[in-house]
């Protein structure tokens, strides 16, 4: 197999203009499909025969944890790339994916919160699945502390890479916690074999909110990884030059 | 819109609380590393005027 396109993506200048290129698309596809979700999920879903109007927070719910979870994986594997073979461009996407997913494990949570009170009669309840996804909170926010905290930027990826390993082993925890042990969180709806617990009237903005969500991700990713990038490189002649350009440009979405 | 509607039978603060944050949280994945690209650039900007 031939790799050279690999190599030729993974150095900084052409994975800068590849993002540059590719984040507008994800981000407008995101929120056409987000705005499918909340218009669908908000209006044109029915009510819920149990939860009544309280159910349409999994539209917001859902997407947001199943990213927290996603993103943190990709980190993992980001930091492996990391210790074992120094990739510049794997140290820019791992520190730029911890503070997106900590913003999305923060929305997990606090709709989680909003969810729980009127169904549970709680806010809080110190509940495993509840507990392992406040754990992946602090998880994210210790890499991005721990990326602060260093003056070599190279030596802080490297730290936040180890953190983010050895983290990893709450990935299975907040999954499986629903099935592990007795939750009040409800199991899974449809990430899970056999047919999804939910009607296709329901489901659809589902659908569309997480692969939404993921889009929308995907794009802040990018964003922040070009920007570890031009921090990196800044004295190098290609950050010199697209430095120019950019801001004279002044497009800087 | 109907005031049934923005109601949510009853769950309006859960419901529209949830997805107001959601808001919050969408829009600074946008915002906040475009104001870092910004003031990245201002620094290099900054360092090559110096030169």
């Amino acid at each position: 197999m031939n790799w050279t396109w690999f190599h030729r993506l993974a150095s900084s200048p052409s994975f800068f203009r590849f993002a540059q290129r590719l984040a507008p698309w994800l981000g407008g596809f995101g929120l056409l499909l987000l705005a499918a979700c909340w218009f669908g999920g908000l209006v044109l879903a029915p009510a819920d025969y149990q939860q009544k109007d309280a159910f349409r927070i999994i539209y917001v719910h859902v997407p947001a944890a199943a990213v927290s979870l996603s993103l943190y994986v990709a980190m993992a594997v980001c930091g492996v790339i990391t210790l074992v073979w120094r990739m510049k461009l794997a140290e820019c996407v791992l520190v730029a994916i911890a503070p997106v997913g900590a913003s999305f494990t923060a929305l997990a949570l606090v709709t989680g919160m909003l969810w729980g009170k009127p169904m549970w009669g709680a806010y809080w309840v110190w509940d495993a699945r509840l507990t392992s996804e406040l754990v992946l909170l602090f998880l994210y926010l210790g890499v991005v502390g721990l990326n602060g905290a260093f003056d070599d930027m190279r030596a802080a990826a490297r730290a936040c890479g180890l953190l983010a390993i050895v983290g990893a082993v709450n990935v299975p925890i907040v999954h499986f916690s629903v099935d592990w042990w007795n939750s009040l969180h409800q199991g899974a709806t449809i990430l899970k074999f056999g047919k999804p617990n939910i009607s296709a009237d329901m489901a659809w903005p589902l659908y569309c909110g997480l692969l939404g969500t993921y889009l929308w991700c995907g794009a802040a990713v990018l964003r922040r990884t070009q920007n570890e990038l031009l921090l990196r490189e800044r004295g190098t002649r290609w950050v010199r030059e697209l430095g120019g350009e950019l801001e004279g440009s002044g497009d800087v979405c | 819109m109907s005031a049934e509607f923005w109601n949510m039978g009853g769950y309006a603060v859960y419901v529209w609380g949830s997805f107001g944050a959601a808001l919050i949280i969408y829009l600074w994945n946008v915002v906040a590393p475009r104001r870092r690209r910004r003031a990245i650039l201002n620094r290099i900007a900054e360092a090559q005027g110096e030169e």
